[in-house]
């Protein structure tokens, strides 16, 4: 692998190969030393055009049990600001010689894009409405850590799914490790065609019970224009998971931050279902499997020496 | 295989597992501070065996764990691909302990300086030995075994073979020719 651009460039046995180590990862955090040297030496630049609390310090942290050096470069407050492009910046930043960039941005492509113009292995932290790989990834392996597998079980993603990277992100990474994936929300939430990833479509919660996973979106306000719901009120009382429609053998999740009484009521939040806080301990472990798996072992021809600008 | 020469069989690799536990007993003045830690994979089962003598030997339960050194390894940038990681378990405290290291194979010793360099992840122990069942020479780094099973003169040419009944169904060592290992 060179970069983690898309789960659609992952087959079943990538996946599973990132995540038994992650799984090899988990014990750093107990020790004495939560600390190993396998990336040191290596730099990681953080890439954030948009505001990331939770992805970026995971991202950080991440890094830094594996020994890493990083740099964090958010675009307010920075040369962004004055009008630099993304590919001036790619380039300048590339003075320091990254061996991996984590990139997030609000356009779809953003990632494939700084792919092209870096011989840094690029990691996709968000583009757009596009993808979210590594959230993908540590939901499978919450679920894995959960549940065992997911193999032939029923996974329902409840919400906001048109504006939703996350939601794209997981309905590839939760097929191809062999679940059903059934999509309810709004009909104004739902992209067109959507059908063709191989997933069912519904718009009310009625039959939530056929569900062993419920994974709740958040409902992003930030994008939407005003005219895709009519109120929070009404999205909540037809589409809210609450203590009345979970079930107790179902595992909740939800990729955070949560509007508490939008998408989720307070109290399933807080219910034994929900995996809420295991999705984000997995979330350092994932990202620390996918550094390595991206600049462990990487060709001796000094992977770390950015190109030369190409010219346009 | 073609061309293995065997070395030590099964009932050797037995042998030779009750002598180290016996050497380990008569050199260890405190053995309430003993703890074995197996290096992955063969090492670890190694190390297993160890405890199941030493436990008999001492009548007490000897701390056992085992390490994957695949972060530690100095080598990650020239080899292709990254190396398939075990967990590791070292569940017991370290500190001030007497922790014997057991590998199979005692080669270049850059797999002990990172065994070395894990353990001191976990905290700070007393004393550090190590036990291998072959030691084959050609070290890269200053070490020397405390409990060595057999020294089994090699050239760079030649492989050493361990293999382990819990992992190959059979125990024996032997040397083969680099080329058919390779193959």
């Amino acid at each position: 692998m060179r970069h983690l651009l898309s789960i659609a460039d992952l087959t079943r046995e990538d996946i599973e190969r990132i995540l038994d180590r992650a799984t090899a990862f988990e014990q750093i955090a107990d020790r004495e030393v939560k600390k190993v040297p396998a990336l040191r030496g290596r730099t990681v630049l953080n890439l954030f055009y948009e505001a990331s609390t939770r992805t970026r310090s995971s991202f950080e942290l991440a890094a830094k049990r594996l020994s890493a050096d990083v740099v964090n470069f958010a675009a307010s407050g920075s040369s962004v600001e004055k009008g630099e492009s993304l590919k001036d910046t790619v380039l300048t930043l590339g003075a320091h010689s990254p061996d991996a960039i984590v990139i997030r941005s609000p356009h779809a492509g953003a990632a494939a894009l700084v792919a092209g113009w870096t011989s840094a292995a690029v990691i996709n932290a968000g583009d757009g409405k596009h993808e979210h790989p590594t959230q993908a990834l540590l939901d499978v392996h919450t679920l894995r850590s959960k549940l065992g597998g997911i193999d032939g079980r029923s996974i329902w993603i409840v919400g906001d799914i048109a504006h939703s990277r996350v939601a794209r992100s997981n309905i590839l990474a939760f097929r191809a490790m062999g679940a059903h994936v059934t999509l309810v929300g709004p009909p104004t939430l739902m992209p067109r065609d959507i059908e063709a990833l191989g997933c069912d479509v519904r718009y009310d919660l009625d039959d939530l019970r056929q569900a062993d996973v419920v994974y709740a979106l958040r409902v992003q306000r930030e994008r939407m224009d005003g005219k895709e719901l009519p109120s929070l009120r009404e999205y909540a009382a037809r589409y809210q998971i609450n203590g009345r429609r979970l079930h107790p053998r179902q595992v909740l999740m939800h990729p955070g931050p949560v509007n508490r009484g939008v998408e989720l009521s307070g109290e399933v939040v807080d219910s034994p279902q929900a995996v809420i806080t295991m999705q984000v301990r997995a979330g350092v472990v994932v990202r620390m499997a996918v550094l390595y798996e991206l600049l462990a072992g990487t060709r001796l021809d000094s992977p770390s020496r950015m190109r030369e600008p190409q010219p346009a | 295989m073609p061309d293995a020469k065997v070395v030590l069989d099964r009932d050797d690799v037995r042998r030779t597992l009750v002598r180290i536990a016996h050497e380990i007993v008569e050199k260890t003045p405190e053995p309430e501070l003993l703890a074995l830690v197996g290096i992955h994979r063969r090492g670890a089962f190694l190390a297993a065996r160890l405890k199941d003598q030493l436990d008999e030997l001492l009548g007490a339960d000897v701390p056992l764990g085992d390490i994957d050194i695949a972060f530690y390894r100095d080598d990650l940038r020239s080899r292709s691909g990254a190396p398939v990681v075990h967990a590791s378990h070292v569940d017991f405290d370290v500190d001030g302990r007497t922790i014997v290291i057991v590998d199979d194979v005692l080669y270049t010793g850059r797999t002990v300086r990172a065994a070395i360099e894990a353990l001191f992840d976990y905290g700070r122990p007393g004393r550090i030995q190590l036990a291998v069942l072959a030691d084959r020479g050609h070290r890269e780094l200053p070490f020397r075994p405390d409990y060595v099973g057999k020294n089994l003169p090699t050239s760079k040419q030649e492989r050493v073979n361990v293999r382990v009944e819990e992992l190959d169904g059979v125990d024996e060592v032997a040397i083969t020719a680099l080329e058919e290992a390779v193959a």
